[in-house]
């Protein structure tokens, strides 16, 4: 789960700093030393971290915390915005060139994942109705050419090449053929190199002078360690990179590689890669993602995933739901079908707010698909009353449920179990406000 | 130039290697909270872990109110020692089976560079005289089999392949049986590149290691994990998971040419106990060498002359 134990680290310390009437120096001090501590287990260099506490320690110092009527909320606040701060405000777009093609160079580490991102990049901007040309300059990994080849077949995507010829060479004539094929986007996928070959590096400036990128994006995986900085440091400073792919965000790495790049680059974030699909790639939303890391859930993904998958009204009368807390195991069983058409469903509860506290308590809910059957069968198995009032549901009902959905009853009573602490973490993000900065579900 | 060389070169390359910082640290000939906190965060900035480093310096920090040593030589002989108590001094090789044919199983997270260490370790082998088949596991990744073929042919190696999209379990069920048929000695497995998260993925390795043990009894005889060097924290996660589905018998660290210290192993090693078998330190076929603890603790503890 992204940030997940990050988050839970950074809720654990701030929870001590609730419900004191004022912070003394000393609590401050010992709070910002468990963020610091659980920054540097999320792979945050330790430089950047180092940064990041003393702005947090000398805003927390001032009379903005100490006078403040709910300390708690302050820190919070601050850690925060600092974070939100360092990640960058808002989602960035792709650069574009005022005549086309816009050209893009994918450049990074072996294994960083350019191929994939390249074709994933190429797939969106194909939905947007543009006409992207792939270009495969990777010469030296085997097989790099022919994966892209592969990729643009599925995809149905226009890839070009020229065999192992000199990658400048490639990338001159991938773009003649843009020019030539109308394509408004040319995307040049290059090899896998270490920041210190000065060799490779060289050939990628040479790239860089033969086509003019308008973007230079840097892929960096995000389970990157305390390396992130000076891979990212190199490759901006013999490139002059304008943004970063960040991928493999899909595991339960804790990504403080995100922080740290952008903070010594200051390049954005423009893009994160989520899964092996090629649809599992997105804008990177850098203000969502530092709220994520304070465990207030990604809701705002979220509504935006349902309306992409759900319709508009049934989209809305959900959140409705959530915020005014009358969702039943009626409402949950209607959403498990329409979770289906979705995707994976740990992606989505990832989105949820909370759902970092949640994932810890409710091993249960980081299910995978297949659990889906079953909580399916359960609920079918209840009745209509049941349902909108899962407390009247006693022992000979549950012994009833079970059998009716061929499950054992501590299924159920997980089931039961686990919708209760979801109605609860729900109650707290109704009370409060997804945009509204200062106030917080949960201080 | 030695492996160790090379990655001596990396750390005076960027000159933010752990050496340029311990010099200047170990110099100062004075062990206060000051040095302890500073050699905390230079463990932390190799990507050990906060944990292993907290312990690691709790320990020095008693060592050294016992010992009170007088330089910082005997300091960093202290640091070592303890590393080394963590990794193991001994390298360990490659178990082999007493029958042929050994079979070896590589997994690892996406983009670790399995497939390039399938093709180094063959070409290795076959170094030795060994009649050696890989298997073409990774089914899904686009490319994927050609990337293996082309190890196969530099390394002079078998292959076994299937269709992309094939069964994995059965790419080495039949890998398995064309082993024994032809007398290979090793068979190398490729599997896909999975993130450890993915229930169902993992599920599919344990069905994988499954296969491979009825198909052989016995097998696998090395189930190496590949880990990033430059790798952080999730390193940890994904030993501990991938251990969990098929239990590993080594580790195999790639990428240790870059400017990543690969920490993270003595993290992996203090938890897992698990020996580290090779290295990966380039692209060529003979840049995979067999893990030297005490090499490579000396590469990130020797002065850089």
């Amino acid at each position: 789960m992204v940030f997940e134990s990050l988050s839970g680290k950074l809720r654990e310390t701030l929870k001590r700093l609730r419900g004191k009437g004022k912070l003394t120096e000393k609590d401050v001090d010992a709070a910002l030393r468990e963020v610091r501590l659980a920054l540097l287990e999320a792979d945050v260099n330790f430089k950047v971290v180092k940064d990041f506490i003393s702005q947090v320690r000398e805003r927390c110092l001032g009379k903005e915390v100490l006078e403040s009527l709910t300390p708690g909320q302050q820190v919070i606040k601050i850690v925060n915005e600092e974070l939100t701060r360092l990640m960058g405000q808002s989602a960035a777009k792709l650069n574009q060139a005022s005549s086309p093609p816009t050209v893009v160079m994918m450049v990074g580490l072996q294994g960083s994942g350019k191929t994939t991102s390249a074709a994933k990049l190429a797939s969106f901007l194909k939905k947007k109705q543009h006409t992207p040309l792939l270009a495969a300059a990777d010469i030296y990994r085997p097989a790099a050419i022919r994966q892209l080849q592969v990729l643009g077949e599925q995809l149905g995507l226009p890839v070009f090449q020229l065999g192992q010829q000199d990658p400048v060479t490639i990338a001159r004539a991938a773009l003649e053929s843009a020019r030539k094929n109308r394509n408004d986007y040319l995307i040049i996928d290059t090899a896998g190199r270490l920041h210190i070959d000065e060799e490779l590096m060289g050939e990628l400036q040479r790239i860089e002078k033969a086509v003019s990128p308008h973007e230079t994006l840097l892929v960096v995986d995000a389970m990157t360690g305390q390396d992130a900085v000076n891979v990212a440091k190199s490759f901006h400073e013999k490139l002059g990179l304008t943004g970063v792919v960040l991928t493999k965000l899909d595991g339960d790495t804790r990504g403080g590689a995100a922080l740290s790049v952008r903070s010594v680059t200051g390049c954005p974030i423009k893009f994160a890669g989520l899964g092996e699909k090629a649809d599992a790639f997105e804008p990177f939303h850098p203000d969502r993602m530092a709220s994520r890391i304070l465990g207030m859930g990604d809701v705002l993904s979220l509504i935006e995933k349902v309306q992409t998958s759900f319709d508009a009204d049934k989209a809305r009368e959900m959140e409705k739901k959530l915020r005014s807390q009358q969702f039943t195991l009626e409402d949950f069983l209607d959403q498990l079908q329409q979770v289906k058409n979705m995707g994976p469903l740990n992606q989505l509860l990832e989105m949820l707010p909370g759902m970092g506290q949640m994932g810890k308590k409710l091993k249960g809910l980081t299910v995978d698909d297949r659990e889906l059957v079953k909580v399916e069968a359960i609920i079918r198995s209840m009745t209509k009353k049941e349902r909108l009032n899962p407390d009247i549901i006693n022992s000979s009902r549950r012994k009833r449920i079970a059998a009716g959905s061929g499950t054992r009853v501590q299924d159920v009573n997980n089931l039961l179990k686990q919708f209760d602490m979801m109605q609860k973490m729900m109650k707290q993000f109704g009370k409060g406000k997804i945009k509204g900065r200062g106030k917080f579900p949960f201080v | 130039m030695g492996i160790f060389g090379r990655i001596r070169e990396g750390l005076k390359k960027t000159r933010s290697g752990i050496m340029g910082r311990l010099e200047s640290l170990f110099s100062r000939n004075i062990f206060d909270d000051n040095f302890f906190e500073e050699l905390e965060e230079v463990l932390i900035g190799a990507d050990v872990g906060v944990e292993t480093t907290l312990e690691m310096v709790e320990k020095l920090r008693r060592l050294v109110r016992e010992e009170r040593p007088g330089e910082a030589d005997r300091v960093v002989e202290m640091l070592k020692g303890l590393m080394l108590e963590v990794l193991g001094e001994e390298s360990s090789g490659l178990n082999l089976a007493a029958e042929k044919p050994t079979v070896i199983l590589v997994l690892g997270v996406n983009g670790v560079g399995k497939t390039t260490t399938i093709g180094k370790l063959a070409g290795r082998l076959r170094a030795e005289n060994k009649k050696v088949l890989v298997a073409a596991g990774d089914t899904f990744r686009a490319a994927a089999i050609e990337q293996l073929e082309t190890w196969a042919n530099r390394a002079g190696a078998d292959l076994v392949k299937h269709q992309q999209g094939a069964d994995p379990s059965a790419v080495l069920f039949d890998a398995l049986s064309a082993a024994r048929a032809r007398g290979s000695d090793v068979v190398i497995c490729d599997t896909a590149g999975r993130l450890h998260n993915k229930t169902n993925l993992m599920e599919e390795l344990r069905k994988v290691r499954r296969v491979v043990e009825k198909a052989l009894p016995g097998a696998p005889h090395e189930v190496l994990l590949v880990l990033d060097a430059t790798t952080g924290q999730n390193a940890l996660a994904q030993a501990r998971v991938f251990n969990d589905v098929a239990p590993l018998t080594g580790l195999v660290l790639t990428k240790l040419d870059g400017t990543a210290k690969g920490g993270i192993l003595v993290a992996v090693a203090r938890e897992l106990n698990i020996p580290v078998k090779f290295i990966g330190v380039g692209e060529k076929m003979d840049d995979l060498q067999p893990f030297n603890p005490t090499e490579y603790v000396d590469a990130l503890f020797s002065p850089l002359t």
